[in-house]
């Protein structure tokens, strides 16, 4: 098993700005819905095609369920930048955010004889930027930073203290 | 899975049993350098809330930079007293014609038809129905030559969804004259065929009834002058109904002309594209194929074709008149005249002073009188502006309308795009510095962001992106219809003029006969000002 004590000092410096870059990227997706009380995903499911074209087209005709998705794609967002970034939760928030991204690159990915009608950033066959950030995001989740320089330190030296107490009792 | 947690367990314990963390005297304190490491995040977040203000900050500034610079500084259009539930007098209404448009007007004043309301309540539209104002109306009678139509309309009528909605016995009128007659009917809606329109208009306000009268005004020149002599003679409210200007996006594109932000403008061009047999208003069959009903026993068809040429029986006309100038002017009285109210209620153009068009049946061809691809000049020398008209009913390529200002140009249709001018005079400044991008749209104002309306149709479509069916007020969605007719019957309460009364419909009625007879009669045509006549 890979952990974060056996990584060298450079290993780690990069995993650091890794995450923290994913992390402040992720945020700011977040926070801008949050910031713009206009937005909605309504513009975005509409482009689906292939496979999640189905529950797209599910969620645009179901305004209650659009508002549903919204809220929790925004917050969603938030969270998940704050998890990554502070190293709270850091798993489950990075595998979770891998998912939503990976969602994203479902939408509308970059396969042939696909097109749509926002026009692409850069020029992509089959992977492009978000297949690419959903995929690192996953490999900080395989190789953590968290419990060194995370919150999830302070998780883990209270779950040990709790499980010292009650090997003294 | 527990090897592992056992595994990273002894790493922690080793690492506090290293030199570094002797520092602490018991091993369940944690060390200073160990919280530090633990916060790494907080100055990475620190720094995001910090970009995140500024940023912020930036937007902010340069929107209100731009607002200041066009000089809008607050836009909010409300219907004040929408909604207050205020009780009115009760208003008894006689619809003449129940096609489909009367179908949409009795909804609009709440009434609907048993499926319709089992339909809303399947596609969540209902409730935002329910919440429309209450208009103290009953619709009292319906008068249709079709039993079907009338029969539909008598089941529309004696509605129960509402219970806040007054209940009036409903009676069926064979000839409007009846209906004319009648006492017990305050006020008309005409919504028949339009060779009809002028005729029913006039007799209707010399029986001292109050008229809301579908477009188009009128077909001819002289009905036109004969129906303004009457109803300016007459004490009713009279309105035509072109509803665009009930729109929340109507009130803000005024707004923008009255503050002068598109410059001078001496273009404006309106356009119609449409690509599906009902948009070429060939609508006689149903949606497996089926030849709608209707024969000449459930269809008084002397009556139907009123003052119009005699011809046999034909169900093709009888759904889809407006195919043939007996009966309509096509897409000059169906959808140019939508734009030019449109325009004129915001720029208050008038009649133009010439009006040349041309086009041909290059598609849809039938056995039509109508072009299917017409252009239209009107030309406003005593206002230096020319106003386009350009309508296909073989192509749906939006191109919608747009007026030419020498600083910007405005988008207005469901919502409003302005884009400031690169060589604009007035803004020159604010361009070059930077605060006014030229490339695309500045500024957009979209009632409906977000929301989603259950538009069914392409023809709905088309009206829906025309800004010709909903507009939001305090963030619900209403039909502006609904508005429109609420307008007329406050007027008619009030004793008020109305937005589109009787000198917008003269000056809508002449510019539409004027950009027809240019058409058959292949030659520019102009409009005579001193002795108000087309020549």
């Amino acid at each position: 098993m890979i952990n974060e004590t056996s990584y060298s000092k450079r290993q780690l410096i990069y995993l650091l700005i890794l995450r923290f870059a994913i992390g402040w990227h992720v945020l700011y997706e977040g926070m801008a819905k949050v910031l713009n009380p206009e937005w909605t995903s309504y513009g975005f499911l509409q482009e689906f095609q292939g496979i999640m074209s189905g529950i797209s087209q599910w969620i645009l005709s179901n305004p209650q369920v659009l508002d549903t998705v919204d809220f929790l794609n925004t917050w969603g967002l938030v969270l998940i930048g704050l998890g990554v970034i502070f190293g709270f939760l850091f798993k489950p928030a990075a595998i979770a955010g891998s998912v939503l991204i990976f969602v994203y690159y479902l939408s509308t990915p970059p396969l042939i004889g696909f097109e749509y009608s926002l026009p692409a950033d850069g020029n992509n066959l089959i992977i492009n930027r978000v297949l690419i950030e959903s995929i690192a995001l996953l490999g900080l989740a395989l190789f953590p930073t968290n419990k060194i320089f995370g919150l999830d330190f302070f998780m883990q030296s209270f779950l040990k203290r709790k499980g010292r107490n009650g090997r003294k009792k | 899975m527990e090897e592992r947690n056992k595994t990273e367990q002894e790493n922690i314990n080793n690492k506090e049993g290293s030199s570094e963390e002797k520092k602490s005297n018991t091993p369940n304190k944690l060390s200073r350098r160990s919280v530090l490491k633990a916060l790494a995040g907080l100055p990475v977040a620190g720094l995001f809330g910090f970009e995140l203000y500024k940023k912020i900050d930036y937007e902010r500034n340069k929107r209100s930079k731009i607002i200041r610079v066009l000089g809008l500084d607050k836009i909010d259009f409300q219907v004040p007293d929408y909604g207050n539930g205020k009780e009115k007098d009760l208003i008894r209404i006689g619809i003449i014609g129940f096609g489909v448009r009367a179908v949409q007007i009795s909804d609009a004043l709440g009434f609907i038809h048993p499926i319709m309301f089992e339909m809303k309540k399947r596609n969540n539209t209902l409730s935002s129905w329910l919440e429309q104002e209450n208009l103290h109306v009953a619709i009292t009678g319906i008068c249709d030559v079709f039993d079907q139509h009338a029969e539909n309309g008598i089941t529309i009528a004696q509605n129960n969804f509402r219970p806040e909605v007054a209940q009036l016995p409903v009676k069926r009128y064979h000839t409007y004259h009846e209906m004319l007659a009648d006492n017990n009917i305050d006020a008309v809606i005409i919504a028949t065929p339009d060779h009809h329109h002028a005729r029913i208009a006039i007799d209707a306000a010399k029986a001292g009834k109050h008229v809301y009268l579908e477009k188009s005004v009128a077909l001819t020149e002289e009905e036109l002058n004969e129906l303004y002599d009457v109803v300016k003679n007459s004490n009713i409210t009279f309105q035509l109904g072109h509803q665009i200007t009930q729109s929340t996006v109507f009130k803000q594109a005024k707004e923008i002309i009255n503050k002068n932000i598109l410059g001078k403008i001496t273009l404006i061009e309106t356009t119609a594209n449409r690509n599906t047999a009902d948009g070429a208003w060939i609508r006689h069959l149903d949606r497996q194929g089926n030849v709608k009903p209707g024969d000449e026993k459930s269809i008084d068809w002397k009556q139907w074709l009123g003052n119009a040429p005699y011809v046999p029986f034909s169900i093709d006309r009888f759904y889809n008149w407006t195919k043939w100038f007996d009966y309509d002017h096509g897409m000059i009285n169906q959808l140019f005249s939508h734009d030019f109210d449109a325009v004129n209620q915001l720029l208050r153009i008038g009649i133009p002073k010439s009006v040349s068009s041309s086009g041909g049946i290059y598609y849809w061809k039938d056995n039509r009188d109508i072009p299917d691809s017409l252009h239209c000049v009107f030309e406003y020398p005593q206002h230096d502006l020319t106003l386009l008209y350009s309508g296909n009913l073989a192509s749906s390529r939006s191109r919608g309308r747009v007026f030419m200002g020498h600083d910007a140009s405005m988008e207005l249709g469901n919502d409003i795009k302005i884009t400031i001018d690169q060589n604009s005079t007035q803004y020159k400044d604010g361009i070059s510095k930077g605060i006014l991008d030229t490339g695309s749209p500045i500024m957009s104002f979209n009632q409906n962001a977000g929301k989603i309306d259950a538009v069914t149709s392409a023809s709905e479509k088309y009206y829906a992106d025309k800004g010709l069916t909903n507009t939001v007020i305090g963030g619900k969605q209403v039909d502006v219809s609904h508005l429109h007719l609420r307008e007329w019957l406050d007027g008619i309460r009030e004793n008020k003029t109305t937005s589109c009364n009787i000198d917008i419909a003269y000056e809508e009625g002449i510019t539409c006969i004027m950009a027809h007879r240019s058409y058959i009669e292949k030659r520019q045509v102009f409009w005579d000002k001193e002795n108000k006549k087309i020549i």
